[in-house]
């Protein structure tokens, strides 16, 4: 009886269960204390709760680039982040003419889908060179390698802009539709919060229906399956490849406008950290799952914007909101414990990732 | 079937697309401020001829027919190519102001391009130069490879000793013999002429000698009976200590400060290289132990935080061991994880730990964003270790110290049960190797030297700041054991001096580093992806297929396989 239970429960099994029990225990705690002591009303909460899906949903869709090269390739394309950049980058200045023209105040929808096209185009084209140059060539090499290429081409594209539109921030033109707020009932909501998280759930119901209807949808989750079966089956592997390229750099593009929509400015460094937590975020929802990366996005745009106030505010600790991407990667580190596939699993086929 | 002229057409217009990218970054006109050869060529002129020859060169080579006419006409083409692109920026500069949206393509880049002649003579010249680099480069790809290479070495010198001026002449200036050198080789911009020439006609005779006579005095030393072979190696070992122990004094204030850097990353690099190289786990928080030993110096020792007050040397041994105890700590959740997931959760203990170090939670224990100060030196019997040469010292005594234990751990039997996780980690456990303990081992000896190597950081600087341990400092860690080779001691060292020692020294063109960075890490991996200096076996995995090479290369010891 002994034995059988010490063959279950090995002492690096103890140690984990004390920590995650030691941090739920923190969380209970932290929230029951915030509550109690009543700091924040019902419309504090439902604020954070939509900055968070907002948020949020700026992560899923970028999530859906990395998930979905992850599936295919097996690698973490760290150039992503630079492909989310190089979209709402290029696309500031085509907005910068509208608005100094006026075009965009009296024709604020055109402009917006007109941004939104130049934004996509771009880290698409991004998006195929980095696949075209940097990673074709290192289809069958070790797994590390294509990681530093990566990386490489990260720096790379990085500077590049930097060079060619300047180091400083570009505050982006506002648009006069977009602000003001909407009332729900008695809580009331920033437009621009409401469109970003309309324009982004579209996207990913668009995004998710060709992945789950289209033939060429069938195709890349075959190809993402098996190789090599896949490509008995008569599927140009490389079409497919390019085409998740294609499709990351799209919904990337996409979200980099939103996310210049919602904070007003970019800046050559800008995909950095939205590129690090949507990563996360692929791996909470399972990676290579598109709707995990979806609702992985989703729930850690949640937890970043209402935990630090939730769990640490109750606690006593000063300027809680500081702490909020150490929230986000301890959730990670947590998920990845107890559940190393993700929450909604991952779709590999069974071989080590 | 595609006519002769496919590629170079092919080749020319990507040559066109990298000279219009070089120019409207900036990097053309920024460089155009050095000169290479005083008042006659550039370092701005360098780099649009050096990208000229390198594609038409390319373009040669990948000509399908080997007569000497279809290969000049191709280099021909695409140097033609390259130039007529350059001079449709040109063009179309002058047209419409490109300033709007590319800050940098300002007046003096035009000027540059079109070499200060006018727009009409500019764009013939750009037009003409192209064609005849493009045809000179093709003369060049036919002449025989062993005077190319001569020739690659010795312009490459002089372009070197060129952009390194600012270093090279302090240096020599040190030292009484050569400091008469100075004069005759730089003007106060570039090299004089005749130094260049100089420099050129040296170079390349030493190294046609060497090409020459090379092959057989390596086989006259191997033919050296044993006893003398020994004495041999050991007194080029003495020779080799005592440069090192000399190094400072030869290089003066400014080079030993980068040395010491290059010497920290070399302690970070045997560290990681014992987790990603010999163990084989991914781990990109490595940064955070280096914070975790910077920051246990700081607060044992800092009067400003004043809770200890220990000196540097009592306070060493609980920076390491605050370093094994939390490399064991996120060893054991990270135990079961493979690979990209065991990447991203080291990633963000990375994260944890700065942010944590960072908020004002822990401010009156870490000193929050304004970090901690007045960290007293390191001191041996009233020496105290100051100046960046007396640091040196003791940065090489921890390198020899952890190169030796890593040396010796790799040929140990805990060495090669990390070797055997790494290859299939199944199969190890299978032939009886306690995963558990090895994994832990490998992340707390990597802790151990990176913390070692953050307690001297902390204590070289004298202050610690939560901005200094980004997760940048862990990428660029594991690129250095990459393009060192991964797995390989040496490689580390070569790794560190290719990829933290030579930005350091082109710090003026700081904003140019990282985009010549990116782009080195893609091209070495896209062409060389063992690293320049690896593992016998780890070449023989890489370049599986291929024909065996006999490179002779001062390649690594046997392996144990």
């Amino acid at each position: 009886m002994l034995k059988r239970l010490r063959e279950r429960f090995s002492p690096t099994d103890a140690v984990m269960w004390l920590i995650g029990a030691a941090i739920l225990t923190l969380v209970i705690w932290g929230s029951t204390a915030t509550l109690s002591q009543g700091r924040y009303t019902s419309h504090h909460w439902f604020d954070f709760i939509i900055f968070g899906l907002a948020q949020g949903s700026i992560y899923a869709l970028i999530a859906m680039g990395y998930t979905m090269v992850y599936g295919t390739l097996r690698m973490i394309n760290f150039a992503h982040s630079e492909v989310f950049m190089s979209g709402p980058y290029t696309a500031y200045y085509v907005a910068a003419a509208f608005y100094s023209s006026g075009f965009l105040d009296r024709q604020p929808i055109i402009s917006l889908i007109i941004i939104f096209i130049v934004s996509m185009a771009t880290s698409t084209l991004i998006a195929i060179l980095l696949e075209r140059i940097a990673y074709r060539p290192l289809r069958t090499a070790p797994r590390l390698v294509p990681l530093i290429t990566a990386i490489g081409a990260s720096f790379f594209l990085q500077y590049t802009f930097r060079g060619l539109y300047g180091s400083g921030f570009q505050a982006y033109p506002v648009v006069k539709i977009l602000e003001g707020e909407w009332m729900l009932g008695e809580f009331r909501i920033l437009k621009f919060q409401a469109v970003v998280i309309i324009a982004a759930a579209l996207l990913m119901a668009a995004l998710y229906s060709f992945i789950q209807r289209t033939r060429m949808g069938k195709a890349i989750r075959a190809v993402s399956e098996d190789k090599e079966t896949s490509s008995l089956m008569g599927i140009n592997i490389d079409r497919m490849i390019v085409t998740t390229f294609v499709i990351g750099g799209m919904a990337a593009g996409a979200a980099g406008v939103l996310y210049a929509v919602m904070f007003k400015q970019v800046h050559f460094f800008m995909g950095f950290i939205p590129g690090i937590k949507a990563f996360t975020a692929a791996v909470l929802g399972g990676i290579g799952n598109i709707p995990g990366a979806m609702l992985g996005g989703i729930f850690l745009g949640l937890v970043e914007s209402v935990g630090p106030s939730l769990f640490l505010d109750g606690l006593g600790i000063a300027a809680p909101y500081q702490l909020k991407d150490a929230i986000a990667f301890i959730m990670l580190v947590l998920v990845l414990i107890f559940r190393p596939t993700g929450i909604l699993g991952e779709r590999l086929a069974i071989k080590k990732a | 079937m595609r006519p002769i002229w496919h590629q170079a057409l092919r080749i020319g217009l990507i040559g066109g697309a990298a000279e219009v990218l070089l120019a409207l970054i900036g990097m053309i006109e920024a460089f155009s401020q050095r000169d290479i050869i005083s008042h006659i060529i550039s370092m701005g002129h360098t780099l649009l001829l050096v990208v000229v020859l390198f594609i038409a060169y390319l373009a040669a080579k990948r000509t399908p027919r080997p007569e000497p006419l279809w290969v000049l006409m191709n280099s021909l083409i695409s140097g033609l190519i390259v130039g007529s692109i350059l001079a449709l920026l040109v063009m179309v500069g002058g047209l419409i102001n490109l300033r709007k949206v590319f800050i940098n393509a300002s007046p003096l880049l035009y000027k540059l391009l079109t070499f200060d002649q006018g727009m009409k003579a500019g764009i013939s010249l750009l037009l003409g130069g192209g064609a005849l680099s493009g045809l000179l480069a093709g003369l060049l790809s036919l002449a025989p490879k062993p005077y190319l290479r001569v020739l690659i070495l010795s312009l490459g010198s002089v372009v070197g000793a060129g952009v390194l001026q600012d270093l090279l002449r302090p240096t020599f200036a040190l030292w009484g013999p050569i400091a008469v050198m100075n004069e005759w080789l730089f003007t106060a911009n570039g090299l004089t002429l005749h130094g260049a020439i100089g420099l050129f006609v040296l170079i390349a005779a030493f190294s046609y000698f060497w090409a020459q006579k090379g092959n057989a005095i390596r086989a006259d030393l191997k033919r050296l009976p044993p006893a003398s072979q020994r004495a041999l190696r050991i007194t080029s070992l003495l020779f080799l200590i005592i440069i090192l122990l000399v190094l400072p004094q030869i290089l003066g204030l400014f080079l030993s400060e980068v040395l010491t850097i290059v010497g920290l990353y070399v302690l970070l690099g045997l560290g990681l290289n014992i987790v990603v190289g010999f163990a084989g786990l991914l781990d990109l928080g490595y940064v955070a132990f280096f914070a975790i030993g910077a920051y246990t110096v700081a607060v044992l020792t800092s009067p400003e935080l004043g809770f200890f007050n220990l000196s540097f040397w009592e306070a060493l041994p609980f920076a390491i061991f605050m370093g094994v105890l939390s490399g064991v700590l996120l060893g054991v959740p990270v135990l079961k994880m493979r690979g990209d997931y065991l990447a991203i959760a080291t990633l963000g203990f990375g994260e944890i730990i700065r942010i944590l170090v960072l908020s004002d939670f822990l401010r009156p224990w870490l000193g929050g964003a304004q970090g901690i100060g007045k960290i007293p030196k390191a001191s041996i019997g009233g020496i105290e270790f100051a100046t960046p040469q007396q640091i040196y010292y003791l940065i090489l005594a921890g390198c020899l110290l952890v190169g030796f234990i890593a040396w010796r751990l790799r040929d140990s039997r805990l060495g090669r049960a990390w070797m055997a996780v790494r290859e299939d980690e199944d199969v190890a456990q299978a032939m009886g190797i306690n995963l558990v303990s090895t994994k832990l081992l490998a992340f707390a000896t990597g802790a151990a030297f990176s913390a070692l190597s953050g307690a001297i950081f902390a204590s070289k600087l004298g202050s610690v700041y939560p901005h200094s341990f980004n997760v940048m400092i862990s990428i660029n860690i594991l690129c250095l054991i990459i393009v060192g080779g991964m797995g390989s001691i040496p490689g580390v060292l070569v790794g560190a001096f290719a990829l933290v020692g030579l930005p350091e020294l082109l710090r003026e063109f700081a904003e140019y580093r990282l985009f010549v960075y990116g782009a080195a890490l893609v091209a070495m991996m896209l062409l060389r992806p063992e690293g320049l200096w690896p593992e016998a076996s780890r070449r023989r995995e890489l370049h599986e297929g291929e024909s065996i090479e006999t490179e002779s290369q001062p390649s690594s010891e046997s392996e144990p396989h």
